[in-house]
């Protein structure tokens, strides 16, 4: 798989890490958070076949996070994107 | 049913005596127990519901065709060399079935205990092998630590001195080995059908007809089906299927891949793992290498995978064993794998009255089909799980009762 990267162009996805579903970027804050939430957050996925939101971090690279949103039955890539905005454009 | 001299009079005969080793019947309304999913797992409960619990009123429901699954994808491996409580005497009691399933259900499914030997490479791991080989004892499986001239001896040709991964012996199991993974579909199906199981296949789940909590049946592509037991045995899909109940599952389905190559002369004495290099292989009576390594690593439904992973593999097995650079890999193919939260598998009721779970196998299912299928049926008949299946629960993981084989917690991309 070739994975569009925002900044460097098209990188083979074997110099990424897969992290999962995008969702687990949104992680509870403990002490606000049920056992059951924590539970559900940790560990119960979506696991959706189909398009699929999820993180590749770029460890070969410029070790940044990317947002891939990609077909998990086709493994077509729909779309790349900075899991956090640059840091230029995050205060604006 | 195969005996020599129905095959030689049949050969003479133009092989027009050859009757379908199971029915092909349209479905009913009304069963007594839907399994959903007519892969090992699937026929293998409803064997085991017919010939143990006297139920026979039972419909295995198949979205594809007869054993087009895992159950025909994986390497073919059967062992019982695991470690933890909750898991080692499920994975012994499967492998007391395979020595008894040809007698038992009358189907050569060609089991060959001719051994799994993993290889270490240094003194931490060979620690961790006696103590994984003292719990395999300790549940009545076999298990033997040799040192690096033992396994010299019968496999001359690894790559003894390799700079980062020297071999330093390894644990054998003599009693694990290789099974004809299609034939364990075809005898579980032919056996179950002549107990009067309904197996229908090109029959996808579309829904669960859910009344007050209770599941009552399913809705399919070929019509609705009721019955007081609904069991989901869908390894790979199980996400999907589970969604139509609104329910989430604590797994990951993930593509795993294997290969084979060009048939050699015979050389490979069981199955060899390096672990550390991420490369297994047996070698098939056609005298094909078969071997794998590990997951693609992201989620996937595709039931193929990607070149990346061929290449890690074929570097594993040039590092440990550099006579099979000369050969040629013949086919590649992919499965998709439950990865579950802590690599253990699932076999439990669920939140819905009358809705069981069988699933979670990451990629360790086809040697347990037959324990798997036991202990589901046991679940279905009883209401209550078997005392080696305990274990698998499906909220393990909110009392913080992961079984942990490998000690990676919550990251199914490591198992």
């Amino acid at each position: 798989m070739i994975i569009n990267h925002p900044r460097l162009g098209p990188r083979d996805s074997a110099e990424f890490v897969y992290k999962g579903d995008a969702g687990l970027i949104e992680r509870p804050f403990g002490t606000d958070t049920s056992i059951e939430q924590m539970h559900d957050y940790a560990y119960l996925r979506d696991n959706t076949a189909g398009a699929h939101r999820e993180l590749w971090y770029h460890e070969q690279g410029d070790r940044s996070w990317l947002i891939v949103t990609r077909d998990t039955v086709t493994h077509e890539i729909l779309d790349v994107a900075l899991a956090r905005p640059p840091a230029d454009k995050a205060t604006s | 049913m195969h005996s020599a001299l129905r095959i030689i009079k049949e050969g003479l005969t133009g092989n027009k005596g050859w009757k379908p080793a199971w029915r092909k019947p349209d479905p009913r309304t009304q069963y007594d127990v839907i399994i959903i999913g007519g892969g090992g797992h699937g026929l293998a409960t409803a064997y085991y519901l017919a010939k143990e619990h006297g139920i026979t009123n039972i419909a295995v429901l198949e979205k594809g065709w007869l054993g087009g699954g895992n159950i025909g994808r994986n390497t073919t491996i059967i062992r019982s060399n695991y470690l933890l409580p909750g898991n080692q005497p499920f994975y012994e009691l499967s492998m007391k079935l395979w020595e008894g399933l040809e007698q038992d259900f009358n189907y050569n499914a060609m089991i060959s205990q001719r051994g799994v030997l993993n290889l270490f490479h240094s003194d931490g791991q060979r620690d961790a092998f006696v103590r994984r080989g003292n719990a395999m004892r300790l549940s009545g499986a076999d298990a033997q630590i040799l040192d690096a001239a033992a396994i010299r001896d019968i496999c001359p040709y690894l790559d003894y001195d390799n700079a980062r991964f020297p071999i330093k012996g390894g644990i054998r199991q003599p009693r694990g080995g290789t099974v004809r993974h299609d034939a364990v579909a075809w005898g579980y199906a032919r056996a179950a059908d002549r107990r009067g199981v309904d197996i229908i296949e090109n029959c996808e789940v579309t829904g669960f007809i859910m009344e007050n909590g209770h599941c009552l049946g399913v809705e399919t592509t070929r019509g609705t089906i009721r019955a007081a037991k609904t069991a989901a045995c869908v390894a790979g899909s199980s996400s999907k299927v589970m969604a139509m109940a609104g329910q989430r599952l604590p797994i990951e389905s993930h593509v795993l891949q294997a290969f084979v190559s060009e048939g050699l002369k015979p050389i490979i004495p069981g199955v060899i793992t390096f672990g550390a290099g991420h490369f297994y292989v047996s070698q098939s009576d056609k005298g094909g290498l078969v071997f794998g390594g590990d997951i693609d690593g992201y989620n996937s439904y595709a039931q193929r995978g990607n070149l990346p992973v061929l290449h890690d593999v074929c570097e594993g097995g040039m590092a440990i064993m550099p006579m099979i650079g000369r050969a040629r890999v013949l086919r590649m193919w992919g499965g998709i794998m439950d990865m579950s939260m802590d690599g253990s598998p699932f076999i439990d009721k669920t939140q819905t009255d009358g809705l069981f779970f069988n699933g979670g196998w990451c990629y360790g299912g086809f040697k347990a089909t037959p324990a798997s299928g036991f202990c589901y049926a046991h679940l279905i008949a009883t209401g209550r799980p078997h005392e080696v299946a305990q274990n698998y629960r499906l909220d393990r993981f909110l009392g913080g009762a992961a079984i942990d084989e490998k000690g990676q917690g919550a990251q199914p991309n490591l198992h």
